[in-house]
């Protein structure tokens, strides 16, 4: 029987703020996977700590809220113990690019085949509007004593840096542009990273729906212009289509300069995608021929209650 | 009747095929049926500081070293400095003279402390601060000196066989070492070249040449040597015996139980069982097709940690090996494990601290830490291996204790084990039980992860089983694993996880816990690896008609008192014997059985306990003489 968008929702009570973008990016996470039509059982929602960290219990699939920064340590294990899982991490701005920095540039350079969506609002929601890593140097959102003291972190330009062969923005009230660049990034054989404008209403009150609508921004004509385009409708071309240096450079540097622009203009859609980068599973399949047809979590370890393993040509080799 | 008891020491700079040279030691002795017990010490440095091996070889089964050098083969002066008076009377001491009479202060990796007392003793016996100044010392203590032209025994060998490459080849000296100590005590000759053979056997080139190398000082030394009283002439082999390093016990352990991912952060001295993992990858499986073990280097130990438990929640048995600063990173996700109740093993080799501490040294230093380690209350377990063959046993264990307590399992380990080589018997992975608990195969509908039954473990998923979902937080949750605040609900979960420590003691067998080698009016209560050098003392003590008890404690948390209380029952003095500085253990046993420990015998030098170490402070407890605390100092 297919699968319908109800089946991927849970009854637990949803406590975020009223009209916060968390709301948008968990209905496209879950249309997404109506689309793909992927089975409940084989998919897996990892989150780290913050609001975004609840995105799991609301979604019903496979739910696995973790610890503050360290989504990725997780989802990556589970990945590679078992391969043919969906393996889908989610978690904010300062869990990913603040405290677990480190662990996105790592998982850049291993390219395991999942997928990690940032939300990403400027400020640590939950425990009351302190900066975040994107949040801009000098700027001052309504629960800061002063202005921001740190520079920000540029996601996608991180990403890109960091080895990550998928990268895009989404924007969460821009719901079916989303869900379809979910979609994307799930179906890309190798790691791929979205990075999701989410306002948070209660306390950033600089980066607002508002804003990104553009109604502070008024043209000659008096006409509003909304900051978000879209990259595909200006014709930006992110695929590297032949493996040779050149190409990638030019399609890395591109997506780069694209990174930098903010302000008036804010792009989303899809910045850069490599499909010829070897995935971490394809790594491991070059040491250990039989990796994908018997993956760890598929292994059957024992046979009537007692070790299988023949470790004696180990043993052998040690006699004397 | 005499008892073979031999120990050998090798010294060199770090680099200079130190390891290589034991080996190929430890592996004559044991193919002529020699019982080994090795150990290496290290600095943490690559190239140029002093390293060097004990081997102590008997006829039969040891578990430690000891205090006393009967030969030793140095061919730098650092080594003759800092061992020279662990030479015994009767002992020998080979050396390349071709250090002349090299001075202390041209020696720029002796440290000013120990050159300090080096002088201080040097000029108490009125002898040179040089190479014959402390030799004199040693030709005083009884201790036969057998100089030998390293550079000469090379250069006639070049001539012998022709070949001119042999000339100035220094990396030979380890083999000479070996060779000239091999000659001197009479061991017979074949088993060193067929043991050379076994070693090279991928490079050909390099056996041969080192083949004609130990030949020719084997014969140098024979011939030319013929006062030394101690000899190694084989005696009969045990079958079935194995020479094992360290970390091998519980890599091999792991291979047989199942253990199918192991992520981990290089650190000194857990990294070698994971690089060893790695190296044997591919698993040859009984009737089946090939298995692996996927073995992945981290950035971190955080997510090394992180990986184990995404691993462990897809039902692969997972574990990470780690020591004291990469174990301190893991413990916020110790925490999650607990909570979540996910059963994965960490191996802790310990080392030295706090903080770096001895990057390179031994210490126990981690009980307390692993027994409290993680923030708030949850179930795990603690087990500790008191030797190597006892490892590969316990690892096995260790695995089953995860699966069906669902909880963590610290395995802790040490450098000591990690850089031991001793024999053992052959493992018998058939001894392997693997028991998985409540994992389940197959669900039905209404699967509620965290259910409350009547022993407080509940049917366990995996992730991807058909109707198998489930959810985890960190957060309190409830029996689905969606957050949940409800203090009724907080209190029935804490209550549910922390019931399995009850569940642990009552299930795990008593002779897994706890072992007895018997309890009298003294009786030692010991953990780890120090368990070698107590029973050897022991052993010593009962040939004088001294009999001292031993209760070995493996199982560290939960603490099994009510049963170690019964088996002391009343009166008896209680000795603590461990490796750090506040009797870590001592303080468990303290809380958990209500009684005092009456004498510790400690060791935090960053060198492992010898049996001699151990046996003079027990004689000294006996005799009324001890201090409450024992402090060792013995090692280099």
């Amino acid at each position: 029987m297919a699968l319908k968008l109800s089946d991927y929702k849970t009854d637990v009570h949803n406590d975020w703020c009223p009209g916060c973008g968390d709301f948008g990016i968990v209905n496209a996470i879950q249309m997404a996977l109506a689309e793909m039509g992927i089975e409940r059982d084989k998919a897996v929602m990892f989150s780290g700590i913050g609001c975004s960290g609840k995105t799991s219990h609301f979604i019903n699939t496979y739910g696995v809220h973790t610890l503050h920064g360290r989504v990725l340590t997780f989802a990556q294990g589970a990945k590679i113990a078992n391969p043919e899982l969906t393996v889908v991490a989610v978690g904010g701005d300062g869990d990913g690019l603040g405290i677990g920095a480190g662990h996105f540039v790592a998982a850049g350079r291993r390219n395991v085949d999942m997928t990690y969506i940032i939300f990403d609002n400027g400020v640590y929601g939950l425990t009351k509007g302190q900066a975040s890593p994107t949040l801009k140097l000098g700027e001052k959102t309504k629960s800061l004593p002063s202005p921001n003291t740190n520079s920000n972190v540029n996601p996608i330009g991180l990403a890109i840096a960091s080895g990550f062969t998928f990268v895009a923005r989404g924007y969460s009230y821009d719901v079916r542009h989303l869900k379809d660049l979910i979609i994307q990034a799930v179906r890309h054989k190798g790691l791929s990273f979205l990075d999701v404008l989410q306002p948070c209403p209660t306390y950033n009150d600089l980066n607002t729906r508002d804003w990104y609508a553009g109604t502070d921004l008024v043209d000659e004509a008096q006409k509003r212009h909304s900051r978000i385009y879209k990259l595909e409708e200006q014709g930006f071309e992110p695929v590297v289509h032949y493996d040779s240096e050149p190409e990638v450079n030019e399609k890395l540097s591109q997506a780069l300069i694209k990174s930098l622009e903010w302000g008036a203009k804010i792009p989303i859609g899809v910045f850069y995608k490599n499909p010829l980068v070897s995935t971490y599973t394809q790594r491991l399949q070059d040491k250990i021929p039989n990796y994908l047809e018997n993956p760890p979590a598929q292994q059957n370890i024992s046979k009537n209650g007692h070790s299988n393993t023949d470790i004696s040509m180990i043993l052998d080799s040690l006699e004397v | 009747m005499s008892f073979v008891d031999f120990s050998w020491l090798i010294g060199g700079p770090q680099g200079s095929g130190i390891e290589s040279g034991a080996n190929i030691f430890s592996k004559v002795c044991a193919e002529m049926g020699y019982q080994i017990f090795g150990k290496r010490e290290f600095y943490s440095n690559i190239k140029g500081e002093h390293s060097y091996f004990t081997v102590r070889v008997a006829d039969k089964k040891i578990h430690s070293n000891v205090n006393d050098v009967t030969l030793m083969a140095a061919f730098d002066a650092e080594t003759i400095f800092r061992h020279f008076n662990e030479v015994i009377s009767g002992g020998g001491i080979i050396y390349d003279s071709d250090l002349g009479d090299t001075p202390t202060d041209s020696v720029h990796t002796l440290d000013a402390p120990f050159k300090e007392r080096l002088h201080k003793e040097l000029e108490s016996k009125n002898k040179s601060f040089t190479i014959s100044g402390v030799l004199e010392i040693a030709k005083d203590n009884g201790v036969k000196l057998f100089p030998v032209s390293f550079k000469s025994l090379l250069e006639s060998l070049s001539e012998e066989t022709e070949n001119p490459r042999l000339k100035g080849l220094i990396r030979m000296f380890n083999v000479i070492g070996v060779s000239l100590s091999l000659g001197l005590v009479k061991m017979p000759p074949d088993s060193l070249q067929k043991t050379i053979e076994t070693i090279f056997s991928k490079k050909p080139e390099i056996a041969k040449i080192n083949q004609q190398t130990a030949n020719y000082s084997y014969n140098y030394a024979s011939a030319k040597f013929e006062n030394f009283d101690h000899t190694l002439p084989g005696v009969q082999k045990e079958p079935g015996t194995i020479l094992i390093q360290g970390f091998q016990g519980t890599a091999l352990g792991k291979m047989a139980c199942g253990c199918r991912l192991q992520p981990y952060y290089p650190i000194t001295p857990a990294s070698d069982e994971s690089v060893y993992l790695e190296s044997n990858e591919i698993l040859e499986i009984i009737d089946e097709r090939p298995g692996s073990t996927a073995v992945i280097q981290t950035e971190d130990e955080i997510c090394a940690m992180g990986m184990t438990i995404g691993g462990a929640l897809t039902g692969t048995r997972s574990a990470t090996c780690t020591s004291g600063p990469g174990f301190a990173l893991m413990t916020e996700m110790l925490g999650w494990a607990g909570m979540n109740e996910v059963p994965v093993v960490i191996t802790n080799y310990q080392r030295s601290g706090p903080s770096t501490g001895l990057p390179t040294r031994h210490g126990q230093d981690d009980l307390l830490f692993a027994v409290y380690a993680g923030h708030g209350d949850f179930p795990k377990i603690v087990y500790a291996s008191g030797d190597v063959e006892e490892s590969f046993y316990d690892t096995g264990n260790c695995f089953n204790y995860a699966d069906v307590f669902q909880v963590p399992v610290i395995h802790m380990m040490d450098k000591f084990h990690a850089s031991s080589v001793i024999t053992c018997k052959r493992f018998d992975p058939q001894k392997i039980i693997i028991n998985r608990g409540k994992l389940l195969e197959k669900v039905d509908d209404g699967y509620r992860r965290f259910e409350f039954t009547d022993d407080g473990v509940s049917p366990r998923s995996r992730l991807g089983l058909d109707n198998g979902i489930f959810w985890n937080t960190g957060d309190e949750s409830d029996e689905f694993g969606h957050i949940s605040e409800d203090p009724i609900l907080r209190v029935k979960m804490m209550d549910k996880r922390m019931s399995r420590l009850d569940l642990i003691l009552k299930n795990i067998p008593v002779e897994e816990q706890v072992v007895s080698f018997g309890v009298e009016e003294y009786t030692i209560i010991s953990w780890g690896s120090t368990i070698g050098p107590v029973r050897d003392a022991l052993d010593l003590l009962k040939k004088e008609g001294i009999s001292i008890g031993l209760i070995q404690l493996k199982l560290l948390n939960p603490f099994p008192g009510d049963y170690v209380n019964s088996l002391l029952k009343n009166n008896k003095t209680i000795i603590d014997v461990e490796a750090n500085h506040s009797g870590q253990l001592g303080k468990l046993f303290k809380q958990n059985t209500g009684r005092d420990v009456d004498y510790f015998i400690l060791k935090y030098t960053g060198r492992a306990m010898t049996s001699t170490e151990v046996y003079d402070s027990l004689k000294k407890i006996i005799q009324n003489k001890a201090n409450k605390r024992e402090i060792l100092m013995h090692g280099a």
